[in-house]
């Protein structure tokens, strides 16, 4: 039996009120739409604030909020690392070195870019694999909704998951991407005031910080841990058997707080799609920097839970709530957030932290299918299958792209939910596909040396050497397939999670090495070719006149002190 | 893009706000002897009108 949640009229009020307002957004903003650019990039039009708290929202999907509180139960404090070692640094340096070359070359998406630097054929590669997973992360996004609805609220499956894409579908029909992004910001405002209270109340339950550490001792010890291995974020990193994450901090920083997390925050279209439709490139480059202080909260609003349901739950006595049990016996972490919705929410707040969460998954979607139909649209159909036509036609394009991009995302939730392991194949598959695109795009953007040639040989080189790494390691105790070893077995990894931050070394350095020797065998780009895409042929930005406030660096400053203690403080 | 996002921020909040802090009080009234503090509905409603009451006001002010 899932959580005991039951709604009253308040609740589906609020949900009420939700929709009908993320309609009239839409109908709002219609009239606002009048070239492609509108639709796909907002006419560049959008504050830095708003495009700062857009980048950090349409990463901030349900599936990350049910899943760190889950993993927040499952390893503690450690789980920080995504936020505090796999986000904030990759988010600077995007503001700081890359945005200049994503805004001031004027290209239209992250492929665009690579055509502009590159060539046709390394910009297909990036188009095609990111339309396809995109739908997916999409798809894959509906399902988990429309599982949790039906499980939660008894929802039927497929009404939850056909409502939510429909309301999405015409709010960005009707507005484009500034829809998402309004809709964006209104979800990021919804999280924080609707986990806020479960914070509070779950903090007030456990006795306070004190009280949250001395019942997270007691797990830890039961576990065969140290003390502090679910309270200290670094302390117990030196060797993987000393923390339940199973990592040491090397493979951390090198796997998760370089290779992932700047492959995934300076490349992936979805985020950096918000920022591109910024006012200015001073906006542009300020957005990231502005979306770090919110984003190194948030682990007080999506791990506490997890902690303090751990620690109530397992370190101390019979606690007021129990955990749903998997089939194998083992609590469902997944289940936290419902759970402690439903404990600790009266009705109207519940009401507000459903429509919270609902809201998340909608904007999840929304944010693939505007990134989606701006792919197709400039990457795909535009130079493959229809150059030349007029801005009306792909506007109009955009807009069945939309209708498209819904339904694919449709069928991909389907999929995942009759396929599960196919599901998992394909997410496989694109982690190895982006692993290596951080290297490619460093070279590019630095290295005025890297040619088409060089920079598509990396990137296949670096995918098949995940792909290889994979079929050739294992993960302990876990069976051989789509976890690993379909190949051969070399080396055992202690947990999972190592072996993915190992995958990602290996790809992103064959990827950097052979975009470098091919690039070295071959011709440079001509000189003068690359003037706005790589550093040594765009000038320096003057920020002189700017008060300092708004000077990147100086945020950037900022954000990287705050981040640094942050660490200390939770070492 | 004109629209001032802080205009359907206020209001939404606001309006869940004020449905928020009419519930939590009219289900207070209902069950007297409950601690003040206790009432969570109401008082989180409060804290969101004040939120989008600032919307409000700094659209206005924008203007």
């Amino acid at each position: 039996m899932g959580g005991a949640i039951h709604l009253k009229g308040i609740d589906w009020l609020i949900l009420g009120i939700y929709f009908l307002f993320v309609l009239s957004i839409g109908i709002v903003l219609r009239r606002r739409i009048r070239s492609s650019e509108d639709f796909f990039l907002s006419g560049r039009s959008i504050p830095a604030w708003i495009a700062g708290l857009a980048f950090l929202s349409a990463n901030l999907g349900a599936q990350e909020v049910i899943g760190m509180a889950a993993s927040g139960a499952k390893y503690g404090m450690a789980t920080s690392h995504f936020y505090w070692v796999g986000a904030i640094p990759a988010m600077v340096f995007l503001a700081l070195f890359m945005m200049v070359f994503y805004y001031g070359s004027h290209a239209r998406s992250v492929p665009e870019y690579l055509r502009l630097r590159f060539d046709e054929k390394t910009r297909g590669f990036n188009a095609i694999s990111f339309c396809a997973m995109t739908v997916m992360s999409s798809g894959i996004s509906m399902y988990a909704m429309g599982l949790l609805l039906s499980l939660l609220l008894g929802w039927d499956f497929s009404l939850s998951m056909w409502l939510c894409a429909g309301i999405v579908l015409v709010y960005i029909l009707l507005g484009g991407l500034t829809s998402a992004i309004y809709n964006e910001v209104v979800q990021f405002f919804l999280i924080v005031f609707g986990f806020a209270p479960l914070v509070m109340l779950g903090l007030h339950d456990v006795g306070g910080w004190s009280g949250l550490r001395a019942g997270l001792q007691r797990v830890a010890l039961a576990h065969g841990y140290g003390a502090g291995a679910w309270s200290e974020s670094w302390a117990y990193l030196g060797s993987p058997a000393l923390n339940p994450m199973g990592v040491e901090w090397f493979g951390l920083v090198m796997g998760l707080g370089f290779v992932l997390s700047f492959g995934y925050w300076c490349t992936d279209f979805l985020t950096i799609q918000r920022a591109m439709a910024a006012e200015s490139l001073s906006a542009a480059r300020r957005a990231p920097l502005i979306a770090t202080l919110p984003k190194m909260l948030f682990p007080f609003l999506v791990i506490l839970p997890g902690m303090i349901a751990v620690a109530l739950t397992q370190g101390a006595g019979a606690a007021a709530f129990t955990l749903p049990n998997k089939p194998d016996g083992s609590p469902n972490f997944d289940l936290v957030i419902p759970t402690m919705l439903g404990h600790y929410f009266p009705n109207g707040l519940l009401g507000l932290g459903l429509t919270a969460l609902i809201a998340s998954f909608m904007s999840g979607m929304a944010g693939n299918v505007t990134a989606f139909n701006t792919v197709w649209t400039n990457d795909i159909y535009q130079p493959y299958l229809r150059p030349g036509a007029g801005d009306r036609h792909y506007l109009w394009m955009g807009r069945v792209a939309t209708v498209g991009g819904v339904l694919l995302s449709l069928a991909a939730a389907y999929l995942a939910s009759a396929f599960n392991n196919i599901m998992d194949v394909l997410q496989l598959v694109f982690a190895f596909i982006n692993a290596p695109l951080f290297a490619t795009f460093l070279l590019g953007m630095f290295w005025r040396g890297a040619n088409g040639n060089g920079a598509f040989c990396g990137l296949l080189a670096g995918t098949l050497a995940a792909a290889l790494h994979h079929g050739m390691t294992l993960p302990a105790h876990a069976p051989v397939g789509v976890k690993g070893g379909w190949l051969a077995i070399v080396h055992l990894y202690p947990s999972e999670m190592a072996q993915n931050f190992w995958t990602a070394i290996f790809a992103w350095t064959s990827c950097f090495v052979v975009t470098l020797i091919v690039s070295l065998a071959g011709r440079p780009p001509p000189p003068g070719s690359l003037v706005g895409l790589v550093r040594s042929e765009t000038p320096r930005i003057d920020v002189s006149a700017s008060p300092f406030w708004r000077r990147p660096g100086v945020l950037a400053v900022l954000a990287i002190a705050a981040v640094v203690a942050l660490n200390v403080l939770f070492f | 893009m004109n629209l001032d996002i802080r205009w359907p921020l206020g209001l939404l909040f606001g309006v869940i706000g004020v449905l928020l802090f009419g519930y939590g009080m009219a289900t207070s009234a209902a069950a007297p002897g409950a601690p003040w503090w206790s009432n969570i509905d109401a008082w989180w409603g409060g804290v969101l009108v004040a939120f989008g009451a600032l919307m409000l006001i700094l659209a206005g002010r924008a203007r």
